[in-house]
């Protein structure tokens, strides 16, 4: 690219002569991040990083604007695209409820994305169509794929996670596309969104190569309106972009449970990032009395918190990156979750497929009983598709999108009410409305079912076949047709006639 | 000959017939592509387009400005056409068409005041112009309207002086002075050859001019403070209020030539691709002239791309060097450091380096408080927007005044310059892409043409056709629209989806599925049709053996 410099041009004496305006207003963003490091209780680690980019401003109304910490290129889609909230997740692996406990944030296998427009949109199809073409070119991925063979309107599940004055659901789009294989050029773009990129603060941590040597990756973007101030006079934005991994401790640590982050990253935390008005590490560190083990932290934590989490009371180590300390090491614990599921009254919401149109909708609102088990089981039959419409692997498989499991669960432990916008993030992303219980959103694995497989090769061979059958009766037809017979007198002669005389010879027959 | 044998050629006859007259159409009808008509022979004739581009120009005279004989002729109309020389297949021609007329009433009294700026505010008062065309008022030899030594005037609206002669071919002199007058604030070969730059050959003439930004429907500007120290410097920048007194109005003044969008970003620990050398001399930093195009590249990958339009992008930097490599400054070729301390890079943007003022980090410990001064960041960042619009430095005859532009920092006949430049650009990039479309389509038959992309090549066609009577009728701001119109429906109808559909559908694919079926089908026939063939010969030529 040709360069020029530049000399300065006759516009100086023109503007000099107005005045420069006022100085800068406070900061109307801040960002927040945080790490929670959870050992799970099969041995591994789970590691759950969130970094909350708040806004105070209305980006919908703004004609010009102008970014700070929160990235440009999310703030110009939820002001063209009219958003009220945009839920996307790309997931590899699946996350193991019954070995590692419940999930702060789970997400389905592949890429989730659930959006909520302002009802002032007229056409949502087709900006729900333009927002995952533009989505998929921002990260990488082939959202692209989302189109209204995959799309659904849920009815009862997926409510606004934030600010919302009405749940009229026909704003509301859900697809997911579990094949979506995530992988670092998922990760880069992702990257980018933070303000201190990945220089300075926990995201140097985060390193692809680490990071997909895991058994369980999930990388979301979370955008969704929040209130201001405790009145909730006006709105402001809220993008948390969170990652949750979960390190195999046993085969990375060569058989043994410690861990540290130098081994989980291969990177240690040096310093904060200076835009970070908090940036904290939590180490889950809660003891339990039936395991022996006892957990030791390196370097000793300064304060601790202790709170209820998911249903049980946990105590975690806080590190201040903003303080002084550096962590080096740490040990691991196990740990043991129980769940059970709310009474709720049942509702149950379906919506048949239409071939090549729609995929089916099965909501049920179900109560369960305490230690039981149930089962919805759907009958379904093998269809064979369209020729074009089988994938290049066709003997792999076709994906059935995960069945998502939303629950409030009843709390072991009674939680105390707490500021919302003063508690930890890994606290305040699902509205509680009493502190009695507590949300869950879990994903089963997606269904891999193999639908019968034609033999590509068929359509060619069917018409040469067919062609050669066809080519075969026309030409004895054609033959009949035009050809005149008539018979012919045996011709004398010939070596068929002196073989013939020659065994009449023989026999002593007259020959012919 | 026995009567079974005449069934069979006769059989054999009826067999081919049927193939040739049934099968053959329905083949050819199943599985032709369908292709639109398209009006080849137009869109090969735009290529030999002749553009004439009139400029109406109005010549006042005052009432002692010409001897009073040449006052008695008034009014009348004079066509001067000249060709502009460019190798470039359209051919280019400029009409300044004169009319020369008396002055009015509140003419007369407007330039009969005391200085030039009253007497332009009270002609602007009278009358709208339309967009392309000028008024040049001839006062009289004597007028102190002008001062002594100057011969003419070019204001910032679509106006100019000329100093009038008492002498016997007054008019004659008069009329040479107002061409260069319009031609200053019209139309000259350099803003027609940066505008055609793309379509030129690469030769000396064309390469050492600036190219200028590609015409388009809209353009986004983004300004972007790069800080790659924030641990050093919290730097504060009032963008909005910058845009608000120095952007907009520039880009009110700029709005008939697209739709633009203004928004601006901050981006930390965003370091540039090239490391500055040090000077001990100086105790600074200097990125070398070589050095600044690898300085964008890196760069470029944390700006983002703009998910909202597909509109072109126009970067504008500010980089806060940080606190290890200040201060940094740019050398130009010679060395010698650059005043603005910015560079710009055609189709781009442009680039800024802001040096911290050094006293401030004894003040205050790490981070320090910066904030940029933002009149002396926009006066670079405007004049390199101009540069990047192609709005050259105004070229002025001999003993010429410029009053420079008003407070927007535009001249409305540089906007007319500079419509009447995209004008000719898009009428160029439209002509192009229907050329290569229409040779595009002959070349390859599998294209499918639907009817929407022939009806967007008639309009496209339609369109330029328009835009080409428009200019040489002088209307210049409906020629400007319909030459949008032709870019626009002559991009939509070659980059339509639709014509990729059966492109990649292989001719052995083809002949390996009719094969099957149609050789044994056909060497029957064209067997049986050799055999009459033969026969009937032999029948012919027997009966002259006879003879």
């Amino acid at each position: 690219m040709a360069a020029a410099c530049l000399r300065l041009v006759w516009l100086a004496p023109l503007l000099l002569g107005l005045v420069d305006g006022g100085r800068a207003e406070p900061p109307r963003d801040a960002l927040r991040e945080e790490l929670v490091i959870t050992p799970l209780p099969s041995g591994d680690v789970a590691a759950t990083f969130q970094f909350r980019t708040r806004w105070d401003s209305d980006l919908q109304r703004e004609e010009v604007s102008h970014y700070r910490l929160f990235p440009k290129a999310l703030g110009q889609l939820i002001s063209k695209y009219s958003l009220r909230e945009l839920h996307l997740s790309f997931t590899q692996g699946f996350w193991r409820t019954r070995y590692w406990g419940p999930p702060f944030l789970q997400a389905p296998s592949g890429a989730e994305l659930w959006v909520w427009f302002q009802d002032t949109v007229t056409d949502v199809d087709k900006s729900w169509k333009e927002l995952s073409n533009v989505l998929s070119g921002i990260f990488c991925a082939s959202l692209n794929f989302i189109d209204s063979t995959n799309t659904v309107t849920p009815t009862a599940s997926f409510k606004p996670l934030g600010l919302a004055n009405g749940t009229d659901h026909y704003f509301l789009r859900y697809a997911v596309l579990p094949r979506e294989v995530v992988c670092t050029e998922n990760l880069t773009p992702w990257k980018k969104l933070l303000p201190c990129s990945s220089k300075a603060g926990l995201s140097v941590l985060l390193k692809a190569d680490r990071l997909f040597h895991t058994s369980y990756h999930s990388q979301a973007v979370h955008i969704r309106p929040v209130c201001r101030n405790a009145r909730c006079t006006s709105i402001s934005w809220e993008l948390r972009q969170t990652l949750s991994v979960v390190y195999d401790a046993f085969v990375t640590g060569q058989g043994k449970k410690d861990w540290s982050l130098f081994r989980m990253f291969s990177r240690t935390l040096t310093e904060p990032c200076p835009l970070a008005s908090e940036s904290r590490v939590y180490v889950d560190v809660t003891s339990y009395n039936q395991d022996n083990e006892t957990l030791e932290v390196h370097p000793t934590p300064t304060t601790t918190y202790q709170d209820v989490t998911l249903g049980t009371q946990k105590t975690y180590a806080v590190y201040d990156l903003l303080d002084t300390a550096v962590i080096n090491n740490s040990r691991n614990l196990n740990l043991q979750f129980k769940w059970k599921s709310p009474p709720e009254n049942g509702y149950v919401h379906y919506q048949p497929a239409q071939d090549r149109l729609q995929p089916h909708l099965l909501e049920m609102l179900i109560q369960l009983p305490a230690n039981s088990a149930t089962k919805v089981s759907i009958q379904f039959e093998r269809a064979l598709l369209k020729w074009t419409e089988y994938t290049p692997d066709p003997n792999h498989g076709f994906y059935v999108s995960p069945s998502v499991l939303s629950a409030l669960v009843p709390s072991m432990v009674a939680a105390k009410p707490v500021d919302w916008e003063e508690s930890p993030l890994f606290k305040s992303l699902y509205p509680v409305s009493d502190s009695s219980s507590y949300f869950v959103r879990l994903y089963t694995e997606p269904l891999l079912v193999n639908l019968p497989t034609p033999d590509f090769s068929m359509p060619y061979n069917v018409i040469c076949l067919t062609c050669t059958v066809v080519a075969v009766c026309y030409g004895s037809f054609y033959n009949l047709l035009t050809r005149t017979f008539h018979i012919e007198e045996p011709s004398t002669g010939g070596l068929a006639k002196w073989l013939a005389n020659l065994i009449r010879r023989a026999r002593g027959v007259p020959p012919l | 000959v026995p009567p079974e044998v005449v069934r069979g050629k006769r059989a054999a006859l009826f067999f081919a017939a049927v193939a040739i007259l049934l099968g053959l159409p329905l083949w050819w009808k199943t599985t032709e592509t369908y292709r639109a008509p398209l009006p080849y022979s137009q869109i090969s004739g735009l290529n030999a387009l002749q553009l004439r581009l009139m400029v109406p120009v109005t010549v006042v005279f005052t009432r002692e400005s010409v001897p009073l004989d040449d006052q008695e002729k008034l009014p009348f109309t004079v066509v001067q056409e000249r060709e502009i020389p460019l190798k470039y297949k359209m051919k280019i021609k400029c009409l300044f068409q004169k009319a020369y007329r008396r002055a009015l009433e509140h003419e007369e009294a407007a330039l009969s005041l005391g200085s030039m700026q009253e007497a332009e505010t009270m002609l602007a008062k009278s009358q709208k112009q339309a967009e392309g065309s000028l008024t040049v008022y001839v006062i009289s030899e004597h007028s102190s309207l002008l001062p002594q030594d100057m011969m003419s005037y070019i204001g910032p609206e679509r106006t100019a002086v000329v100093r009038g002669i008492m002498h016997r071919e007054a008019l004659n002199i008069v009329g040479h002075q107002v061409i260069q007058v319009a031609q200053a604030m019209s139309l000259t070969e350099d803003v027609l050859a940066a505008a055609l730059s793309d379509h030129l050959p690469e030769d000396k003439w064309s390469s050492d001019k600036r190219r200028p930004l590609k015409s388009s429907l809209g353009y986004e500007i983004t300004f972007s403070l790069l800080n790659p120290d924030p641990k050093s410097h919290d730097v504060h920048w009032d963008i909005e209020g910058a845009v608000q007194r120095y952007v907009q109005p520039f880009l009110s003044a700029l709005s008939a030539v697209g739709n633009f969008s203004v928004d601006s970003q901050i981006l930390y620990y965003a370091v540039l691709g090239v490391n500055p050398r040090f000077d001990p001399a100086s105790s600074s930093y200097y990125l070398a002239a070589h050095s600044l195009p690898h300085v964008i590249n890196p760069v470029e990958s944390r700006l983002g791309s703009s998910a909202a339009s597909l509109y072109p992008v126009l970067n504008f930097l500010l980089y806060v060097p940080e606190l290890a490599h200040s201060p940094l400054y740019i050398q130009d070729k010679d060395g010698a450091p650059v005043a603005t301390n910015a560079f710009h890079s055609p189709r781009w943007g442009g680039i800024m380096i802001y040096n911290v003022d050094p006293t401030v980090y004894n003040a205050s410990e790490l981070p320090v408080r910066v904030e940029v001064e933002m009149v002396r960041v926009m006066e670079v960042f405007l004049a390199q927007l101009r540069l990047l619009f192609g709005i050259a430095q105004p070229q002025m005859p001999p003993k010429c005044l410029f009053s420079g532009p008003k407070s927007e920092g535009l001249t409305t006949w540089e906007l007319d310059q500079l419509l009447w430049a995209r004008s000719v650009e898009n009428l160029a990039t439209a002509t192009t892409t229907l050329t290569s479309l229409a040779q595009l389509l002959g070349k390859i038959s599998n294209i499918v043409i639907k009817d929407d992309v022939a009806s967007e090549v008639y309009s496209a066609v339609a369109a330029v056709q328009k835009a080409a009577e428009e200019l040489a009728s002088g209307h210049l701001a409906s020629a400007f629209i319909a030459s949008q119109e032709a870019v626009t429906s002559s991009e939509r109808a070659f980059f339509d989806p639709s014509l990729l559909h059966l492109l990649y559908f292989p001719d052995d694919q083809k002949f390996a599925i009719y094969i099957p079926l149609f050789l044994p089908m056909a060497v029957p026939i064209l067997l049986s049709l050799v055999k009459i063939f033969l026969e009937t010969r032999k029948s012919w030529k027997k009966p002259e053996k006879i003879d």
